[in-house]
């Protein structure tokens, strides 16, 4: 029974992960060689398909809007943890009133969709000259992780013993004392795993990105959409795009693989 | 790992949380809040201000191209909203859509979730090799999907068709046009692909949660597997269950990247945030586009209302 349990579990796994797999060998294949049909398996490695990525033949880098990606996804991640920890201090360790309603506010407003929200923040970022500025999806995406670092942060932040805080508020230590010296060692590592969830977030957004930023502040996923129309032999470079744009969340989300379900699930799943 | 519904009162007593601070001066029920204000403040202005101009701008006559003729259109956008036939019929694909992905990612999530909840050789390997596909970035899994599986010509679907049809050694083995051919299946199943690992999380985390000397217990008393499962883990896996539908129906029912990436919205796969996007960036009819949005916000808001029932069972302990 066990060993039974073992093949098919194995099956599954190789099975979910083939793709993945796939897309990593075909990308170390030559352009030749990726397009064949049965598959070439055993066909020779060569980072071609990378150096096409980077512009080798057609000189279009991909380093600005992989940059953008870093500054869009790090910038808002720093915005989102300076407002969610004393949010969440204030709605677990020494809480306002009707803090419920607070947390079901945060909430709803991951339930409304973007999409609905999408003309009037194009028409604010048209008026105010942000159209195509890296800054502008910071602001954005820090209010679409926020609500989720939120409950996440409060979460961490209601394991912290109220007996250490009481010393602190004994020994003298004021808001901002306490929450670096006493809180935030605590919840050291709900806070790594709050950021990295953030990082994947914003790092994976499209839709906002593909309508507010052009030529200057696309990202990398709006870079990936160039790849959507397929023109002559480019799957190694397909996919070797697809490998380097997913390799800061593969890295990210197994970081915090251990935290990962209980962010997605905004902290409800410990 | 457990579900954070109900956590023991007397835990509760002996942690000694202070109690709702109602007994408190104005001012420090102000500093109370302080630390809060920034946070609800920018969540307000950025994610709620939009809400109000959608809805302000749905009942506009307002198109880019005819920038002129602006002024107050009363419903009219809503009733070309309900008689266009393409909004009507993305209304329809994004329930299927949702539906169908959340259904099957759940069960098989679920299968996996139980297997993984088993000891076997190199456990810890391959969880990390199911949870990688939702690693993948949106975009990237369906570009990935579109070109390196789907290609009929030379994708990995219609050649692995080829090398069993061989091995066999059969002649002409079949190759489908897997996204002409089912458009629709071929994006259901690439966000599946993806979702799974999110529902094996989550149900995997619940089976950890179990009582397990009630298990033993049944066991000793000569209940099967079967019986175990039907009585004791399914109720238990039940709230699991629904978090992961719920959230992943808040997540899914909003997805643009597999639709635009896989069959740019064609082929009847046009799910709603795609259609309002395409009427925003090709149509500029800034009032029905607006319309379409309010639209989704009252869908939303139903779903949102069962998600919100469900979730406020974690928190119910708590306010005691």
């Amino acid at each position: 029974m066990r060993r039974l349990v073992g093949v098919v579990a194995w099956f599954s796994a190789i099975l979910f992960f083939a793709p993945v797999a796939w897309m990593v060998l075909t990308s170390l294949h030559s352009e030749s060689d990726a397009a064949t049909n049965p598959p070439s398996l055993g066909a020779g490695l060569t980072l071609q398909g990378y150096e096409e990525f980077f512009g080798a033949s057609t000189g279009q880098s991909p380093w600005p809007p992989l940059i953008n990606s870093f500054s869009a996804s790090i910038g808002s991640t720093i915005i989102v943890l300076l407002l969610a920890i004393p949010a969440a201090y204030a709605l677990s360790i020494k809480k306002v009133e009707k803090w419920t309603d607070v947390m079901f506010f945060f909430l709803s407003t991951k339930m409304l969709p973007v999409v609905a929200g999408l003309l009037p923040i194009y028409l604010v970022a048209q008026f105010t000259g942000m159209l195509d500025n890296i800054s502008f999806l910071v602001i954005l995406y820090t209010s679409m992780n926020l609500p989720i670092a939120v409950w996440l942060m409060r979460s961490f932040l209601a394991e912290v013993p109220p007996e250490i805080l009481e010393a602190a508020s004994i020994d003298g230590a004021g808001l901002i004392t306490t929450l670096r010296r006493v809180v935030a060692p605590i919840a050291m590592p709900g806070i790594a795993a709050t950021a990295l969830i953030c990082f994947i977030f914003s790092w994976n957004e499209l839709l906002f990105a593909r309508v507010l930023t052009g030529v200057v502040a696309g990202t990398a996923p709006v870079f990936l959409t160039g790849f959507v129309t397929s023109q002559g032999l480019f799957l190694a470079k397909v996919c070797a795009a697809a490998t380097v744009v997913s390799l800061p969340v593969l890295i990210a989300g197994f970081a915090a693989q251990d935290k990962l379900v209980q962010g997605l699930s905004l902290g409800a799943v410990k | 790992m457990s579900l954070d519904t109900a956590p023991p009162p007397a835990k509760q007593q002996r942690r000694g949380t202070p109690p709702a601070p109602t007994g408190l001066s104005a001012a420090a029920r102000w500093a109370r809040r302080a630390p809060l204000l920034p946070a609800l403040i920018f969540t307000i202005v950025v994610t709620q201000l939009p809400f109000v101009a959608t809805l302000i701008i749905s009942v506009l006559r307002w198109n880019s191209l005819d920038p002129d003729n602006r002024g107050f259109a009363g419903f009219d956008n809503y009733v070309a909203v309900f008689t266009d036939p393409n909004l009507r019929s993305s209304i329809v694909t994004t329930v299927i859509l949702t539906v169908v992905v959340v259904v099957v990612s759940l069960i098989l999530g679920l299968g996996l979730a139980l297997l993984l909840d088993q000891k076997f050789f190199g456990r810890g390997l391959a969880r990390t090799m199911l949870i990688a596909p939702f690693l993948v970035v949106p975009v990237a899994a369906a570009l990935l999907w579109k070109h390196a599986l789907y290609n009929p010509e030379y994708g990995l679907f219609n050649g692995a068709l080829t090398w069993l049809w061989s091995l066999f050694g059969a002649e002409r083995p079949p190759q489908p046009e897997w996204i002409s051919d089912m458009p629709l299946i071929a994006v259901e199943a690439s966000l599946v692909w993806q979702w799974t690992p999110f529902m094996m999380l989550i149900l995997l985390a619940g089976l950890q949660s179990r009582p397990m000397d009630v298990v033993e217990a049944a066991r000793i008393d000569g209940a099967t597997g079967w019986q175990i499962f039907r009585y004791l883990t399914f109720p238990h896996l039940r709230q699991y269950l629904e978090l992961g539908g719920l959230l992943g129906s808040i997540y899914i029912v909003q997805n643009f990247d597999a639709v635009f990436t896989i069959t740019s919205g064609g082929l009847g796969t046009a799910n709603l945030p795609y259609t309002i996007y395409q009427t925003f960036y090709q149509a500029h009819d800034y009032g029905q586009a607006s319309a379409a949005g309010v639209v989704v916000v009252i869908g939303s808001l139903i779903i949102a209302n069962f998600a919100l029932r469900v979730v406020s069972s974690l928190l119910k302990d708590e306010v005691k």
